[in-house]
């Protein structure tokens, strides 16, 4: 299973709609470019070249002598690296979930927290935090992702309209909102039973990537290669998906199995993202949207580049929330907000493809 | 029972029913379209003409049999399904931004695997559908930039793709002007004698529908109240009972035109 279609044209010449060479090349030097760069700023300023030596020199067999010093090279490899791999995978994950909500319930606005699991999420953390201040950090991520994929599962199962039979993406959706109301309202109750819970919670609320070493992106690699692999291979699928269902139905497709696949999938990848990094918004909606902007509207092209570009842009979020008013850190979703407002309403304004 | 050497029909309903929401919209259906037979269903708004095609197009459950060329409806998978039927909804959806080829290269989905890519064959027939119907200067166009009357070639051009031998219409020309109607209709019925398809179309406009098909069957609530050529439904007592609509049935050359008098 390839990512483009180079090389297959029909007899008239006409291609396909295709993820070219040109936008995968440019993800992929974002992305790369974003790492470095993530690598390279920070409080002690280290040369970018000397960096990518020491990556390549993580590579069993592989030694270049990348001119940095020993307390250099550990907050390459100790310090930088863990983190810039977590903003790459945390990235990636919200925006290609996002960018298969949008798809699976054919609606702009969709995001990767849409059925509850913001709400699922943010209910768990809360149970950890005043449950047992010892335990707490430890369990919290666990909580988490427990509660982000129980709000989703209470979401699918009281989403049927119709005597419980009809799922439609519409009645997911009101499902979703009415769940999230219900798990905020009870989040809410124990955060003012315990005043000190709301401080701990809100910061991880605000989303951060702070990874003791590599423990956090172990945890979310297994997730984010399972529910990424999932999703994107599913989207030719969307693109079917786009035509209601009645019309995908008589295309072949069953769509109720298709949005079942793709949800449990994006809801997974977001719930472990979650878990490890907290709620960062924006990056769902955000980069879905640019990218389909600028590259185009299939969701053959708009998923992987913006896996890529997911991952890029939640990178250098995190460099300027740590280096911006350092040594303290702004929190990442205030940062995501910040920077992607702007940067999209530009991207809207000199966009000539039109077409959300 | 078939005769020998007689292939059996495209299309077969017996006593099909339909409910929805817990009430009945079609009770005791039987209807049968001949191989290459052009069969247009009539009736007043409500009377389940859409409800009819989309149960034989496997979007319904639906009791009674339904069968396309001896295989039954309810029991097929859904991608055997489309390579047997393609429908041309009323109101199509237009996904923003799709590029005309692209869109009728959805039509080849039936043969394309899951999660696989479309193949060499899939394009050159999406190449083919687009050059029968005149769309190729629109290729690389989004679909919402063309016309209506291109644009219903557009859809016309995805069913197409699909390789099906019967086709269902609902609808094909309410939203367009006099010369596209005709236009449309007129393709239709070429391309039902290039390819040897079965179309099944429903309609409002009683002339067209008259003009065009081979048999009419008029529904009315639900149930077949008449059955065979034009000029035998489309008669003044049938559509004045049924439509509740004073009429005048003027026969002319290609099927008896209905005029609405006041």
């Amino acid at each position: 299973m390839s990512l483009t279609t180079e090389g297959v044209a029909a007899p008239s010449g006409h291609r396909p709609a295709r993820l070219t060479a040109r936008w995968l090349v440019a993800g992929v030097v974002t992305a790369v470019v974003a790492a470095l760069a993530g690598l390279a700023i920070g409080p002690v300023p280290i040369n970018p070249l000397g960096g990518a030596a020491e990556l390549l020199n993580l590579i069993p067999g592989v030694d270049i002598h990348s001119g940095l010093t020993p307390q250099e090279t550990a907050i390459v490899t100790r310090l930088r690296l863990p983190r810039v791999a977590l903003g790459l995978l945390v990235g990636a994950m919200l925006a290609l979930a996002g960018g298969c909500y949008q798809g699976v319930f054919r609606n702009p606005l969709a995001d990767p927290y849409l059925l509850g699991v913001a709400a699922g999420a943010g209910l768990g953390a809360t149970v950890a935090v005043t449950a047992d201040a010892v335990f707490s950090p430890t369990v919290l991520p666990l909580f988490a992702f427990l509660g982000a994929l129980l709000a989703v599962a209470l979401t699918y199962a009281l989403g049927a309209a119709g005597g419980g039979r009809v799922r439609t993406p519409t009645t997911l959706i009101l499902a979703g909102v009415a769940v999230a109301a219900f798990l905020t309202a009870i989040q809410t109750y124990l955060q003012q039973r315990d005043v000190d819970a709301i401080r701990e919670v809100y910061s991880w609320l605000l989303g951060r990537l702070a990874p003791s070493g590599w423990h956090e992106a172990q945890l979310l690699l297994p997730y984010a290669i399972v529910a990424g692999g999932v999703m994107l291979a599913h989207r030719r699928q969307l693109d079917v998906l786009s035509l209601g269902d009645d019309e995908a139905a008589s295309l072949g497709v069953q769509p109720r199995r298709v949005r079942y696949l793709v949800v449990v999938a994006a809801s997974l990848g977001t719930a472990a993202a979650v878990a490890v990094s907290g709620l960062i918004g924006f990056v769902g909606i955000i980069v879905p949207h640019t990218v389909r902007l600028l590259a185009g509207t299939t969701y053959r092209v708009i998923l992987p580049l913006s896996a890529l570009f997911g991952g890029a842009f939640l990178t250098l979020a995190d460099l300027a929330a740590r280096t911006v008013l350092s040594p303290s850190e702004i929190p990442l979703g205030v940062v995501t907000a910040f920077l992607g407002a702007p940067f999209f309403i530009l991207v809207l304004r000199t966009a000539t493809r039109v077409g959300l | 029972m078939s005769v020998a050497g007689d292939p059996g029909p495209a299309v077969d309903l017996a006593g099909v029913g339909v409910a929805l929401g817990g009430t009945a919209v079609l009770g005791g259906v039987d209807l049968t379209v001949r191989r290459g037979e052009w069969v247009t269903v009539i009736g007043p708004n409500g009377a389940g003409k859409t409800t009819l095609l989309r149960a034989v197009g496997g979007l319904l459950p639906f009791d009674g049999s339904i069968a396309l060329f001896g295989s039954g409806v309810g029991t097929l998978r859904r991608r055997d399904l489309a390579r047997l039927v393609a429908t041309v909804p009323q109101t199509p959806t237009v996904p923003p931004g799709m590029a005309v080829f692209d869109y009728v290269l959805l039509g080849r989905t039936p043969y394309i695997r899951p999660l696989g890519r479309e193949s060499r064959a899939d394009l050159a027939a999406v190449d083919e559908v687009l050059g029968r119907l005149d769309l190729r200067r629109f290729a690389d166009r989004p679909l919402e930039t063309l016309s209506g009357g291109e644009r219903q070639r557009a859809f016309l051009a995805r069913a197409l793709a699909q390789g099906a031998g019967v086709l269902l219409l609902d609808e094909p020309t309410s939203a367009l002007d006099i010369g596209h109607q005709q236009e449309v209709l007129d393709l239709v019925d070429e391309l039902r004698a290039d390819r040897g398809l079965t179309v099944l179309a429903s309609m409002h406009d009683l002339s067209l529908a008259g003009e065009y098909a081979e048999r009419l069957v008029l529904l009315v609530g639900g149930r077949v109240v008449a059955s065979g050529p034009p000029r035998e439904v489309l008669t003044e007592p049938l559509l004045s009972e049924h439509y509740g609509a004073r009429v005048r049935v003027i026969d002319a050359e290609h099927g008896p035109i209905v005029v609405p008098v006041r």
